[in-house]
């Protein structure tokens, strides 16, 4: 894959910018663990996968945790709907992950990384796999790496089996030590008792790309992108009505109209701001900002143009989440199927107002008490939707309006 | 740090342990917290629910079993944790910081209601023709928490087929609420294994393996999930209404036999506090509802002791004098039908270590059908015999094809001890009320030693103190015939006592250091079954093995709920009964010299035994077709 570098055709600011293979981690062992911790916190790089927690932190917790084993996992699930960065990364940009993970195992005292690689990119199986044959060769991983005295390191490949909920850290952690791929309970948490037992990082993919440019080129030019909340630079993956869908970097702060607008969007009604499990933003409210402090996301964006009926879109976010609920606690596995329910009974004008209210309540209960964020962010589009489009969807759309009852 | 020393439970689903600092005043020992107003100081790593009750704080749980391990999937126990962004199961919260937790917000008690709402939503049963009325979590939750209409609406179809394939447990996942308190205990606490989540999301069900039939798979039919279900998703095979139908037809000769254990445990059907027996009452009871005769199991129990002491003596002999390496030592109990399975199933090359004494109750309806019938003069035919049972397990080993070597079922129904109770209440009795009556004769005096074979040790402990005392003509070095080592809930007791100053014709055995080992909850047979493998047992001659936690008194067919505290209660009931007992061995029973000396005249283990008395077992294997 190292060939393909005439098929990056790709720059942006951080995450596609500059980068030859090797230059982080040459960089990370001169730094040395302390360091790269102080470049980490300076850069207020928070994690790429959804959540958005500081990185820094996360290492610094499990570095300090003391166990004679540790682990980096890099989560290469990519399972949120409209979300196709990751894909992008580990094809093209392959040297900046590896490096982040090896960056990793270094600074928390792990000797070997592990990739949940998607079941379905199976298909890159093999071209990674020969991509770490060479960095094995080349004294990347292996055993005292680049020189270094007793950093041994190595990072083996672990094929995900289709399950959205293996992508949340502690399924994906049950899965990989053979188990059902369902959410544990936390506390304690994977930086404590993770993989075995063992303190554990795991990282998304683009966490990991970053943090090979942060360790290369500071945390002081990693900050100057972005806002103060949102520091850097994200990759979204765009998807829907619009003329240039892909994969694009942009800095934190953007506003959704002018991302609209540089993808080309149209007659744009709505815009779905971090897949499924995400909120469903309002032409009023284009002028909200991407980034933590405001619309977060893992980088999906879905845009619906005014000919989408937000009902259906709902729907299938639903039917979604429906399906990938792993089924263990009673607000995700039941709670899904009422809201599901709810819309049906929308569809068919057979509701009331005040039922649709007791939904939204159970929305609110499955946010607070579901066990992982699958349950507690599979109502967000219900709320959303229902919320910001009350007005198509329960007055003026809908076969049976005439016999809603108020 | 904990470090997983099973690898099948979750890490996270393990308790919490922190390993803690001798003195918990020290720095670290203890963290203060907040709940509600109360600023309380608890030790490091406290679940918040153990924190709320040790201060009268209640919090609703389900899927939380003091027996288990955590799961936090049911979120019922939901609490408000300050700076938290979500609220927290108090069950699977461990405190390790000073934190401020609300236990009753309104977003608490709305999410409760929701979940409850949502269970009831999906669960197909009516209260009243439940066999749970009255003793049901979901049932109780809905009441404390005010339930009076369907939120969500209400299931109108069963999702699921009743599955009554096996003897012993019936399944109606329809009733389930997927807390999987059951798949726990099968698979961590009795390490069979036998149901698991099956499928995700709302097609999550309990199953077997490829769904198949329970008497299908390797159910060993200890009914521990039964026990530990909150709902009546699970329940035991219920056979009152063919008792009943005995009971009424006059020309039936209906006879129970009890065992030990239900006596010590059936208060608390009837609101009793565990710990208390009710022996003579239940007696009273039985002759009320109309069973023709009442017999006490424990005199079985003491047959046991001698066919199987014998057995064991005649091991002895044969290893040290014989030289026969054909015999295996150690020996190890028969009499839990759960154990038996077990064996069968996950030791199948290991059968012949097993005494081949059939267990107290099969004995039991031997002689009911053969000796009893031609000294009453009643044709076995119109005997039935109905065994009440902690177990459930004892339904299967009552329809074992081999268990009928009269020629009649030996024991036609087993019942367990909440069955019981139901058919008393059926009969519009109240227990405790009863008056106190005598066994009938000549099967209703026993001695203590059988007694205690409703605890784990118990066996052992019976057994030696007959195999002592014929071994060497004095009675067990014991206080009070306590024999100690035998007692108490630990996991795999070991010791010994060596024989001294043996009689003539047991000299063989002189200095010999008899080793016993005593198991209970098959967890801990599968260990000892392990020692074996490796030959760690070389040395040892006699093993217990109780298929249940606690032993009998633990059983499967026992009053619901069961925990750690209620087992050692209903134990201290069984031990101080024994001590009450004028006979404690269960060779000086009278009514044992007297059917050795009139029916089984070879003595134990003669012809006429081996014929009703002993059995054999089939390799079954862990590999279902
Ligand atoms: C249902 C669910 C699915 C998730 N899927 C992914 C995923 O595919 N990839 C990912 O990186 N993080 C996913 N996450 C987030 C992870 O749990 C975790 O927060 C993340 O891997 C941490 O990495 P980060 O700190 O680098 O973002 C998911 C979370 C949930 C609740
Ligand atoms: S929220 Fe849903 S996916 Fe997460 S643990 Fe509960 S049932 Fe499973
Ligand atoms: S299981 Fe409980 S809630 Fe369900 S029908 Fe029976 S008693 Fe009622
Ligand atoms: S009866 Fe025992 S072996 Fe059978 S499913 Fe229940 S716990 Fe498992
Ligand atoms: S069968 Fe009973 S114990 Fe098992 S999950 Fe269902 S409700 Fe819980
Ligand atoms: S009792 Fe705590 S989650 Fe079920």
């Amino acid at each position: 894959m190292k060939s393909n570098v005439e098929t990056k055709k790709r720059s942006g600011p951080v995450v596609f910018s500059e980068y030859q293979r090797s230059e982080g981690i040459k960089k990370a062992l001169q730094l040395g663990r302390e360091n790269i911790l102080f470049e980490l916190k300076i850069s207020g790089l928070k994690g790429r996968g959804g959540a958005g927690f500081p990185t820094a932190t996360k290492w610094m917790l499990t570095a300090a945790a003391n166990a004679n084993k540790k682990f980096i996992v890099c989560n290469a699930d990519e399972g949120e709907p409209g979300t196709f960065k990751d894909r992008v990364l580990l094809l093209e940009y392959p040297e900046l992950v590896f490096d982040g993970i090896v960056i990793a195992g270094f600074t928390i005292g792990a000797a070997s990384g592990i990739i949940y690689l998607r079941g379905e990119y199976e298909y890159m199986l093999q071209p990674l796999e020969d991509y770490l044959a060479e960095m094995r060769k080349d004294n990347l991983l292996g055993k005292n790496i680049l020189g270094k005295e007793n950093f041994n390191f190595d990072i083996s490949i672990r094929l995900g089996s289709g399950a959205y909920v293996c992508g949340e850290e502690t399924a994906l952690i049950e899965s990989l030590e053979g188990f059902r791929g369902e959410p544990r309970n936390r506390p304690p948490y994977p930086v404590d008792t993770g993989y075995l037992g063992y303190p554990t990082v795991v990282n998304n993919v683009e966490t990991l790309a970053s943090v090979s440019h942060i360790v290369l080129k500071g945390g002081e030019w990693f900050k100057k992108h972005g806002t103060s909340k949102s520091t850097g630079s994200k990759l979204f993956s765009v998807s829907g009505d619009c003329e240039k869908p892909g994969v694009y970097e942009l800095p934190w702060g953007i506003k959704i109209k002018e991302l609209l607008e540089i993808v080309e969007a149209k007659n744009t009604k709505a815009v779905q701001v971090g897949g499924a499990s995400g909120t469903c933003i309002a032409k009023s409210q284009f002028d909200r900002i991407l980034g933590y402090e405001d619309a977060a996301t893992g980088g999906s964006i879905i845009i619906f143009n005014e000919n989408r009926d937000m009902l259906k879109v709902l729907k299938n976010f639903m039917e979604f989440f429906i399906e990938e609920s792993c089924g263990q606690c009673t607000p995700c596995r039941i709670g899904n199927i009422k809201l599901m329910e709810g819309i049906i009974k929308i569809e068919n004008g057979d509701f009331t107002f005040s039922y649709i209210n007791n939904l939204k309540e159970l929305g609110k209960t499955m946010q607070v008490a579901s066990k992982c964020g699958l349950g507690q962010s599979s109502p967000n589009s219900f709320i959303s939707i229902l919320e910001n489009f009350s007005e198509e969807i329960l007055h003026t759309n809908g076969k049976g309006k005439e016999n809603v009852k108020a | 740090m904990s470090k997983r020393e099973n690898i099948r439970i979750p890490v996270s689903q393990q308790p919490f342990t922190v390993i803690q600092p001798e003195d918990t005043t020290t720095i670290g020992g203890t963290v203060s917290v907040q709940i509600n107003e109360k600023k309380i100081s608890v030790p490091l790593g406290m679940t918040i629910l153990e924190a709320c009750r040790q201060n009268q704080i209640h919090i609703p749980t389900l899927c939380h079993h003091p027996d288990l391990c955590i799961a936090g999937v049911c979120r019922i126990c939901v609490v408000d944790v300050e700076g938290m962004r979500t609220l927290q199961t108090a069950c699977s919260f461990p405190i390790t910081t000073p934190i401020k937790i609300h236990t009753s917000t309104p977003m608490v008690r709305k999410a409760r209601r929701h979940i409850i709402d949502l269970l009831l939503s999906e669960h197909y049963g009516e209260c009243y023709s439940c066999f749970r009325n009255g003793n049901c979590e979901l049932q109780s939750l809905a009441k404390e928490y005010g339930v009076d209409g369907y939120t969500f609406g209400h299931i109108d179809k069963p999702r699921y087929k009743v599955d009554h394939s096996s003897a012993a447990v019936v399944r109606d996942m329809s009733k389930c609420i997927l807390c999987k308190r059951c798949v726990r205990t099968c698979i961590d606490l009795q390490e069979v294994g036998v149901l698991e989540a099956i499928n995700r999301g709302h097609d999550t069900h309990i199953g077997t393996f490829l769904d198949k039939p329970l008497a299908d798979v390797i159910c060993i039919n200890c009914g521990q999930c039964i026990n530990r279900c909150p709902t009546a998703a699970l329940r035991a095979n219920d056979p009152s209404d063919e008792i009943w139908e005995a009971i009424d037809n006059p020309k039936k000769h209906v006879i129970i036999q009890t065992a030990p254990s239900p006596r010590a445990a059936i208060g608390e059907e009837f609101g009793i506090e565990a710990g208390h027996s009710f022996t003579g009452e239940l007696n009273t009871a039985l002759r009320r509802i109309g069973f023709d005769k009442v017999f006490d199991t424990n005199f079985t129990a003491d047959l046991t002791i001698m066919e199987e002491g014998t057995e064991l003596l005649n091991r002895l002999r044969k290893v040290i004098i014989d030289n026969d390496s054909s015999v295996k030592l150690p020996q190890f109990t028969s009499c839990s039908p759960g154990w038996i399975k077990f064996i069968e199933h996950f030791y199948p090359e290991y059968l012949d270590y097993l005494s081949t004494a059939k267990s107290p109750q099969q004995m039991f309806g031997a002689l009911m059908k053969t000796f009893y019938a031609k000294q009453a003069g009643i044709d076995p035919a119109d005997i039935v015999t109905v065994a009440l049972m902690p177990c459930s397990a004892k339904k299967f080993e009552c329809n074992r094809p081999e268990m009928k070597a009269s020629g009649f079922k030996d024991i036609d129904y087993g019942l367990t001890t909440r069955e019981m109770a139901k058919m008393i209440r059926e009969a519009g009795i109240y227990l405790p009320e009863m008056p106190k009556s005598n066994f009938d004769e000549p099967f209703g005096d026993a001695s203590g030693a059988g007694l205690i074979f409703g605890a784990t040790g118990g066996v052992m402990e019976a057994a030696l103190r007959t195999v002592y005392e014929i071994v060497t003509g004095r009675e067990v070095p014991f206080k009070n015939l306590a024999i100690e080592p035998c007692r108490g809930f630990a996991g795999v007791k070991q010791a010994s006592v060596k024989l001294d100053g043996c009689v003539e014709q047991y000299n063989f055995l002189e200095g010999v250091e008899l080793k016993f080992v005593v198991a209970h909850g098959t967890a801990n047979a599968k260990k000892v079954m392990e020692m074996l493998r490796k030959g760690e047992l070389s040395d040892v001659h006699f093993v217990e093995i109780m298929a249940c936690p606690g032993g009998c008194l633990g059983g499967g067919g026992q009053p619901i709920p069961t925990n750690a505290e209620i087992r050692r209660k209903r134990a201290q009931a069984i031990y101080a009964e024994d001590e009450s007992l004028p006979v404690r061995k269960s060779h000086e029973n009278p009514h044992i010299k007297y059917i050795y000396e009139n029916f089984l005249t070879e003595g134990p283990c003669g012809k006429l035994s081996h014929k009703l008395l002993h059995t054999h077992y089939t390799k079954r294997g862990k590999f279902i077709s």
